[in-house]
């Protein structure tokens, strides 16, 4: 089904003051498929990230996203297909009460607001979020947090999902249950991430990024225990090896 | 500096209402036009920032007591005056509801006295006409110090003429104005120095978010002065009016004796005269209590008035939106060609 | 506790008091907002001596206060604050208006501090009556109602936003200052040190900004602010907004506490 189809092809991305963040990043994904991507802070993972979600336009390159490659007249069709989880939740729930900050996305897609509100109880109930529609977000703990903004990205019923670091800041058993979530998802999924037992844990596949580009990409294991390659992008092995 | 309903006249309080949520309208409309949709975040998060800032001090050199931001003329120069106005009032709006700093039929006479002076006055034609485009450090230092002591200063006079032509202080226009003005003026260079150091220290971490493209201020220039000297006029040189009777008195008085001839008792003449004195909010151009003192009583050349200064700011100031609002619908209804 | 941390208290607290389910919460905000909108203009239109005819207002604030459950003693720390301003230019009238008014035992009072006291009433009336009102609805409402009311949606919308990014960017504040506390700095910071201080803060306030549009448009945002919460006005809302109404306008043209007093006291 290529409606779940993810796609970079040789991105460029240079920063306002000229220092570049991507340098020609490509990759293809599928239907399904659950990656990861890894590498040391300022490799351009977020980077990455927001030019395949349409939120940064890229100096060079194309990304595709289902079908269609992203540009300005897509953008409707990206924002349908695309759900991402920041890596900040604050900046993800906005609205005063959670069920209101879940409905956002439904709303903006055009639904009424009887029928918004039933998919942003649904898309809490699908992460086990429920009791938490009529708190305040400010109030939530990090995992809360997660779990709602999630959640939100849900509602609007998207085929593949980006999440960018979203594990960190959160305790072991907030983190099991993100980790049980991301298993039990069917869509498309990019996971940007230090964690890389996490990646053990719910990726079938690995892309190591390095200044700008991908430089490996395949099973978590076998690039995992590639020393020389961690080494040369400031990585090292997951915990559970050293057990 | 924030005014409390407690010294407010619902007449005063009214007017400024009135004249605030005009200009809060006229704000979100040109904010909108704008098409700019990064700019709702940011409005609100910078009126976050002001909120939190307002509880940061610093210590003011030499005084040994501290002082915090206010954040009108800062909000002016990052976001531009209409976008600015619109934080600042949700910014008094807070304040109002959750801590009682300021009333809430006093929040249209704050948002005034905080929000029109900074953001339509002291920023336009202060700030942008000594700065420049692209200042030095110095020079920015220097306008927003200027900007920020004359806002100020316009505002302490507000709450004066406010508190004053209310009616419940026995204080006179003379004796408070002479309290009021010189604390803000102190205040206005604790401000302006917090605003220059935020800008400068800004400008060199982020030149895009400062020196954004906003319109010249070549072309208001002539407004400016003309509104500086409307105000002027209407707020000082009206004290120096002339208590000679007008030409069309002075006919009537060697015709009949007076200065008025008096009008019939009864019929529609004198129902339209009982109603116009129930309407007339500043009767003989003051405020309703102090112009019958007056009456009684000698009265000196020049006669500095806070009501009189009051009736012919307000009186203006109508003007000007009569004159906008009705500039604006007949501007509607002609199709673009 | 820092004025910073003192203040986000009372936003923390004011946002808990109002999610409560009371009768004042149950209310629809537009009937709160006119209801108080006219206590204002009624207690405001007396003249300056009005001293005992403004008692019979004070029904109102303490109705919302009792229940809307707000804490007396919230109640009362707020208006101590509160009231110096009004109590500062207030204290003019006693040394200015020095004509005699009323007579109590042998005492002679002047009209000075009749005034001086309904000011100090005024203060006590309006401050409770609008912190109460708040205190019972919460800003989301409160939004909410100004929306309906036609009060511009960019307005309301960044307001929303201002109470929403209040407590994390007052967190972020009064981590940096706590920082600086523990490396020794005391008091207030000099301005050469407020300048970085302040100006990360508001540079922090920028970049959240970015990220927060960056998020509103990847779930669609497009100007326009939709939201669910939707007001319904209800039966008791028109009986509360006729009722109090009602009320002020008689407690505004009937001295009621002098007809009460005459009524038990037989006097003329």
């Amino acid at each position: 089904m290529s409606h779940h189809r993810l796609e970079a092809d040789g991105i460029r991305y240079d920063y306002p003051d000229g220092t570049p963040a991507l340098r020609g990043a490509t990759f293809r994904a599928g239907h399904g498929e659950s990656l990861a991507l890894v590498g040391a802070n300022g490799a351009g993972k977020s980077t990455l990230l927001l030019v395949l979600a349409g939120l940064v336009a890229p100096s060079a390159g194309v990304a595709t996203v289902g079908d269609l490659p992203v540009t300005p007249a897509t953008m409707e069709h990206v924002r349908r297909t695309v759900g991402f989880v920041f890596q900040d939740a604050d900046d993800q729930l906005f609205m005063p009460t959670v069920l209101e900050d879940v409905a956002f996305g439904p709303l903006n897609l055009g639904l009424a607001p009887e029928e918004a509100k039933s998919r942003a109880l649904q898309a809490l109930q699908s992460v086990g979020a429920e009791p938490l529609a009529s708190r305040a977000p400010y109030r939530l703990s990090g995992g809360e947090k997660r779990l709602a903004a999630i959640a939100g990205v849900l509602a609007m019923g998207p085929d593949i999902l980006l999440l960018d670091e979203p594990s960190a800041g959160l305790d072991p058993r907030a983190r099991r249950r993100l980790i049980e979530l991301l298993r039990a998802f069917d869509h498309t999924r990019l996971i940007a991430t230090h964690d890389l037992d996490l990646v053990l844990d719910c990726c079938a596949r690995v892309l190591v990024m390095h200044e700008g580009t991908i430089v490996a990409d395949g099973e978590p294991r076998a690039i995992f225990a590639d020393a020389a390659l961690l080494d040369r992008c400031h990585l090292e092995p997951p915990l559970s090896f050293s057990a | 500096m924030h005014m409390a309903d407690a010294l407010l006249s619902p007449a005063v309080g009214g007017t400024l209402w009135v004249a605030t949520g005009a200009t809060l309208a006229w704000c979100a409309r040109r904010v909108k036009a704008r098409a700019d949709d990064r700019i709702v975040p940011l409005m609100g998060v910078l009126g976050a920032f002001v909120f939190a800032a307002q509880m940061i001090n610093f210590a003011i050199p030499g005084t040994g007591s501290s002082g915090h931001l206010g954040g009108g003329l800062l909000l002016a120069i990052l976001l531009g005056p209409h976008a600015a106005f619109l934080v600042l009032a949700s910014v008094l709006t807070v304040q109002a509801l959750f801590f009682a700093d300021g009333g809430l039929l006093a929040l249209g006479a704050n948002l005034f006295n905080l929000g029109v002076f900074p953001c339509f006055v002291a920023y336009p034609l202060v700030y942008r006409l000594v700065a420049g485009d692209k200042p030095s450090d110095g020079r920015l230092a220097f306008a927003a110090v200027l900007a920020a002591v004359l806002g100020l200063q316009m505002g302490a006079l507000g709450v004066v003429v406010e508190t004053v032509g209310s009616g419940l202080t026995s204080l006179a226009f003379a004796t408070f104005a002479a309290l009021m003005l010189p604390i803000h003026l102190g205040i206005g260079l604790v401000e302006g120095a917090a605003t220059a150091a935020l800008v400068i220290f800004l400008r060199r971490a982020r030149p895009d978010l400062v020196d954004r493209s906003l319109p010249a201020p070549v072309k208001s220039r002539a407004v400016a002065g003309l509104a500086i000297a409307a105000a002027l006029v209407a707020g000082v040189l009206s004290w120096f009016a002339s208590p000679h009777p007008d030409g069309l008195e002075w006919s009537i008085a060697r015709a009949t004796g007076t200065e008025e001839i008096k009008p019939p008792e009864g019929g529609l003449h004198a129902r339209l005269a009982a109603i116009q004195e129930k309407l007339s909010v500043l009767p003989d151009y003051d405020l309703p209590a102090e112009g019958t003192a007056k009456k009684e009583g000698e009265t000196a050349w020049p006669e500095v008035s806070g009501g009189r200064s009051f009736a012919g700011l307000v009186g203006g100031l109508v003007t000007l939106l009569v004159v906008a609002a009705a500039g604006w619908l007949l501007g509607r209804r002609r199709p673009v060609a | 506790m820092g004025r910073l941390e003192a203040a986000l208290r009372d936003l923390r607290l004011a946002d808990t008091l109002a999610a409560r389910d009371t009768p004042v919460s149950r209310l629809d905000p537009r009937a709160k907002v006119l209801v108080t909108a006219a206590f204002l203009v009624a207690v405001a239109s007396f003249n300056r001596y009005a001293l005992s005819a403004l008692a019979p207002f004070a029904l109102y604030p303490l109705w919302l206060a009792v229940a809307g459950r707000v804490p007396a003693g919230w109640l009362a720390r707020k208006l101590a604050i509160a009231a110096p301003f009004a109590a500062m230019v207030a204290i003019a009238n006693p040394i200015l208006d020095t004509a005699p008014m009323l007579r109590l035992a042998d005492v002679t009072v002047s009209a000075g501090w009749v005034s001086f006291a309904s000011i100090l009433a005024r203060v006590g009336l309006t401050i409770a009556a609008a912190l109460a009102v708040a205190a019972g609805t919460g800003m989301h409402a409160l939004a909410a109602a100004l929306a309906a009311l036609g009060v511009p949606r960019i307005f309301t919308g960044q307001l929303l936003f201002l109470w929403r990014y209040a407590f994390v960017l007052g967190g972020e504040a009064s981590r940096m200052q706590a920082a600086r506390t523990l490396r020794g700095g005391r008091g207030s910071p000099a301005l050469a040190v407020y300048g970085p201080l302040a100006g990360h803060l508001l540079l922090r306030a920028f970049e959240r900004g970015e990220r927060i549009h960056r998020a509103m448009r990847a779930r669609g945002y497009d100007g326009e602010i939709r939201t669910l919460r939707e007001l319904r006005w209800q039966v008791r809302d028109t009986v509360f907004v006729l009722g109090w109404c009602a009320y002020f306008a008689l407690a505004r043209f009937v001295d009621l506490p002098l007809a009460l007093g005459r009524a038990i006291t037989g006097a003329p």
